[in-house]
Order: C-alpha cells, then structure tokens, then sequence
C-alpha cells in the first residue's frame, strides 16, 4: 500500500531529466502515505543507468530485453502490466512525453486504473488521487480527482518538479527475468529520423523576435524579419508558425523543436503554451508583445505589452534604425 | 479503404481573454466561437487526402451536443462520405474513457481500415481518448503522428519525439493514429460549401443503440471530475509597459540596450 512507480524515461543511453523530476515528486508522495518508492528501468543493456538511478528510489527495478531496446509501447505495456499486477503500486507515474502519451492511456483501461494525464501538481486526498492540470492552451487551470481505486496512473508534465536531488536514497537493484515471450507483432520501430541540418541555428543567437499565432498572416513576417535585422537578431516561431509553413521547423522553440538561451528574446503574439516556454528558460530577458493581457507569455516574461503588435514593431524597427545610423 | 475520423467542436480560445464561470466549473463560454478542433482538422485532411490517393470511405464521428452537427456537416464538406453524432444528453460531462466508452460502441459494428484523432484537444487535452479507443477495440495505435504511408495492409508512419527527432514504425493494420498538427495543410472550407453538405444525413446514435446505459456514460460513468477551474497564479509578474507606441518603443529601446542588445 502506497507504493509509487516511477516510469524511468531513457532515449539513446541517457536518462531523461523528467525521470528525476518524477522521482522527486514521487518520494514525496510515498512519504506522505508510507510507502516506497520504486524507479522502474524498462531497456537492453541500460544497467549503467539503474546504477544512476539507485541514489533516487528505495528499489530499482530492471527488466532488459531487447525488445525493449528502443521506446515502443506495445512491449513496454506488456512488461509494465506484468509488474503492476505483481507488485500492486498505488500510483504510477508516466513522463507526460512522447513516450508516456503513447503509453498511458492502453495501460490504464488494461489495467483498469483511473488515469490523469499532463499533471502540474498530484497529492492525495481521503477519497483517492488528486491532481492540478491545465486546459485551454495553459490560460486555465483545473482540480481534478479521479475515482476510488486501488491504483492510479498519472502523467507528469515535463517541468513540473525539481529534477535537484534532495535525499540521496540507497535503492538496491532487482533484476526481474522479461515477461515478454514472443516477438512483438504489430508495431516495429525502423528508425529515428534526425531533425534536418538548420540554415540558421537559432539556438547560438544572442537576440531572438520570435512570432505565433498572432502574427495573423504569413506576409506579417517581412516586417518581424525587418525588426530582427535591425536588432541583429534572426527570427524564431511557436508551432503553429511552422503547422502553417511559414517559416521552417528548424526556427520553433519549444519541446518539439529548439531549446534557445538568447540574451534577449521578443515574443510577438505567442501566447506561451508550455511547450513553447520550455524551449526559452535559458533566456536572459524576455519581451513580450500580446492582445490578451491573460497570455500566459506574460507569467515567464520580464517585460509585457498588452498591445497590438502591429501598432508597436514598425515604430520599434525605426527607432532602432535612426539609433544606428 | 475505410476511415473513421473521430472529431471535437471546440471553442477558440488562443486569443481570448478568457473568464470563468460563477460555479468554477468553466470558463463562460456564451460569446466565444466554436471550430473544428485544430488537431482533428488535421486528422479529416490526411483521411481524405488517404481516400483520394487510394480510395475507401471517410466517416467522420462526434461526440457533443447538437451544435457539433455543424462540425459534422464542415468534415462532410471536406470530403466525408458519411457522419455519426452522439447527442445523446446522458453523454454530456463524459470524460475521456467515458468518451471512448462511446465511441469504441459506435465504431466496433462499423467497418474500417483505420481509425484517426487529433493527439490532443485544444479545451482540455488529455490525450486520452484515442489511445483508449485502440485498447478497447484491440487494435495497434500510434500517437503524435506526422506522417502516414499507406503500404497494402502495412503502414509506414512518423511520429513526433522531442527536440525535432523524430521515430518511423511499421504498423498493421488495422490501427489507430493520433494526427499531429503541421502533418499536411488542410484545406480550405467554404460557407457554400458546408451548406451544400446539408443535404448528406447524418446517423444519430444514443445511449441504447450504443448498448450502454446512463451510468456507464456522461459524468456517472467517468473516472475522471472536474472540482473547479481557476487563473493560474502568477508566478512571476512581468513589468507592463505602457503608453503610446512611440513611448513603448522608446522604453524597449532602453531595455535591449540594457540588457545587452548591439545597437
């Protein structure tokens, strides 16, 4: 009873930094119902990594196959299923990842377990799980419970906890011999496919504007690209900037793009979905220029303006023309 | 080969200054616009442009209230052949297992080939339902997909990691795929267009031709409640600049150069 599994999340040989964000998390969930706090390490020769992770859980359990070589949830479900029902934790804890958002949803109803995804914030309630998450692109918040159970899953958005250790654990390691009997059939991973080799590499520029949505139309470009020329900057996006293609992947900042450190980074109607602010938490300061005055950009910017953009940037693009010359 | 697409209306809400409702329950929503959720627009495009490659049928799925037949009738104008709602009342407050709950009813009688979604909805992105669906129908699926290639009763896909890298699999079919916006570019739908797609019926289904009963849907049948909706506290405040644009530029002017800026 209140045991915590946490999803240990490796690609290519490394851990992932939300494995110790969760694991954080987790022994704080176990400490709070008396429980222990189990890392499990799903892989093919990853036992370097279980060595990394016996300074974070009570106990590390690996189980190496290699079917389990690289991500792919048909076999991880199997595995994980297998040591849920033998183990019977209270909670599990997925990173809210590529991964995990391929992962959790099937193990739940197999399992039968309530499942909360991209959670900010968990705790336990006399009734069962409680969780804080975000809806509407991150302008609002939700409380959320699940049912009762006798197990929950929940996904954890990247970020969310420190990834600093705090007490240093001494888990031991507990091999456990693969349940995976046969070669899994329906869905075989071929190959990653690299990002393409950018003509600009945003992530070594001292001054970003960057453009969203609120751009409006794709010739609204030329002038953000005036502005960045004048600052000596380049120009970045948030998603949908590239979901349209006008401009190209290798100019969004986010999860599933860059992550940038700018001296200076100008956020022109990006409303500041997490996945975009995740890739600007190494900027130094951050401007940003949005209609909406609840735009999230405006809770990780230093300096907002509640304005039109359009009103704004070719006023800007002149000042700092005429200080130049 | 036979596509279902299972879609959501949802309110647009990227550029609203958004308020929340005196029982903490939502967000008002009165004076807000509903579309076609943007993944799920994503997800009709690749079903049809699938059909006209190869050929098949599209259907197009909604659970919601009556409105989301104009939903509905958008897919039908894109290039659906045919259109499901369930309206049922005792569906409303369904979360995403009782959501799928319902869907995988309607869906298991049907024929198909392959089933898509949107990865996520834009009002509460769970990322659940279609993962779920796959479980209960007992196909494979694949998540946060860019890219489908369609090879006999194989197909070659791309989905979205972290960080710009992607992954290619091989899945049979069939099987289950959560679409990825910037998978394709969508096309554009006239108002004419969605008004000629009046004519094409679209089947009703409720709670008893799904075979279920009222507690295994709406709020009853959920795993998942809401408690209440709030603002998201302000971690950092940033300093609002204000005045004219020419005050304002001044200011960031100041600011760049501060702050590093080589002018």
């Amino acid at each position: 009873m209140g045991d915590v599994f946490v999803l240990a999340e490796h690609l290519r040989g490394e851990l992932r930094e939300v494995t110790f964000e969760m694991l954080n998390k987790g022994l704080k969930m176990t400490e709070d119902v008396g429980g222990e706090l189990y890392a499990i390490l799903l892989g093919h020769q990853v036992s370097h990594l279980a060595e990394q992770l016996k300074g974070w859980a009570h106990k590390v359990l690996l189980v190496d196959d290699p079917q389990l070589e690289n991500f792919n949830s048909e076999p991880y479900q199997v595995v994980l299923s297998h040591l849920i029902k033998h183990r019977r934790p209270s909670l599990i804890l997925i990173g809210h990842t590529s991964f995990g958002m391929d992962l959790a949803p099937n193990l739940a109803v197999e399992l039968g377990f309530p499942l909360i995804t991209d959670c900010i914030e968990l705790r336990w309630e006399p009734a069962g799980l409680q969780a804080t998450r975000q809806i509407y692109g991150g302008k609002i918040n939700a409380q959320v419970s699940a049912r009762e159970s006798d197990g929950y899953l929940a996904t954890v958005r990247v970020g969310s906890f420190s990834a600093e250790q705090g007490v240093r654990l001494t888990g031991e390691i507990e091999t456990i011999a693969s349940p995976l009997a046969e070669e899994i059939k329906y869905k075989r991973f071929i190959q990653y496919i690299e990002a393409a080799i950018a003509e600009v590499d945003i992530t070594q520029a001292e001054i970003i504007v960057a453009v969203g949505r609120g751009i409006g139309e794709q010739e609204n470009i030329a002038m953000v690209q005036e502005l960045a020329d004048a600052l000596g900057g380049v120009v970045a996006c948030s998603r949908p900037i590239v979901d349209k293609k006008w401009l190209p992947k290798e100019r969004q900042v986010g999860t599933s793009g860059k992550t940038v450190k700018p001296k200076i980074y100008i956020a022109l109607g990006i409303s500041g979905a997490f996945q975009h602010v995740a890739g600007i938490k190494g900027a130094g300061t951050i401007i940003a220029i949005n209609k909406d005055p609840k735009a999230p950009i405006f809770s990780v910017a230093d300096y907002g303006i509640v304005d039109d953009l359009f009103k704004v940037i070719p006023v800007l693009k002149e000042k700092v023309e005429a200080l130049k010359s | 080969m036979d596509i279902i697409v299972c879609v959501k209306r949802v309110p647009e809400t990227a550029e609203v200054d958004l308020a929340i409702e005196r029982d903490e329950k939502d967000i008002v929503k009165k004076d807000l616009v509903f579309d076609i959720n943007e993944w799920d627009n994503y997800a009709m495009e690749e079903a049809v442009r699938i059909k006209e490659n190869i050929g098949g049928t599209v259907t197009a799925v909604t659970l919601g209230e009556e409105d989301s037949r104009e939903t509905l009738r958008r897919c039908l104008a894109m290039g659906a052949d045919r259109a499901m709602i369930l309206a049922d009342p005792a569906l409303q407050g369904s979360d995403a297992y009782a959501t799928a709950l319902a869907l995988h009813q309607a869906i298991k009688k049907e024929r198909y080939d392959l089933i898509l979604t949107g990865v996520q909805a834009s009002d509460d992105g769970y990322a659940q339902v279609g993962g779920i669906l796959a479980e209960m129908l007992g196909i494979p699926h694949v998540t946060m997909v860019t890219k489908v290639d369609i090879q006999g009763k194989l197909a070659k896909v791309r989905r979205e990691l972290e960080g710009g890298l992607e992954e290619e699999l091989e899945v049979e079919l069939p099987a289950l795929f959560t679409i990825q916006t910037g998978i394709n570019e969508p096309r554009y739908v006239s108002i004419m267009g969605i008004r000629k797609a009046r004519g094409k019926e679209i089947r009703e289904l409720m709670v008893k031709d799904l075979e279920l009963t009222e507690d295994e849907v709406g709020q009853k049948g959920s795993q998942i409640h809401l408690e209440k909706v709030f603002l998201p506290p302000v971690e950092k405040e940033a300093e609002i600049i204000q005045g004219d644009p020419s005050q304002i530029s001044e200011r960031l002017l100041e600011i760049i150069k501060e702050k590093g800026g080589v002018i």
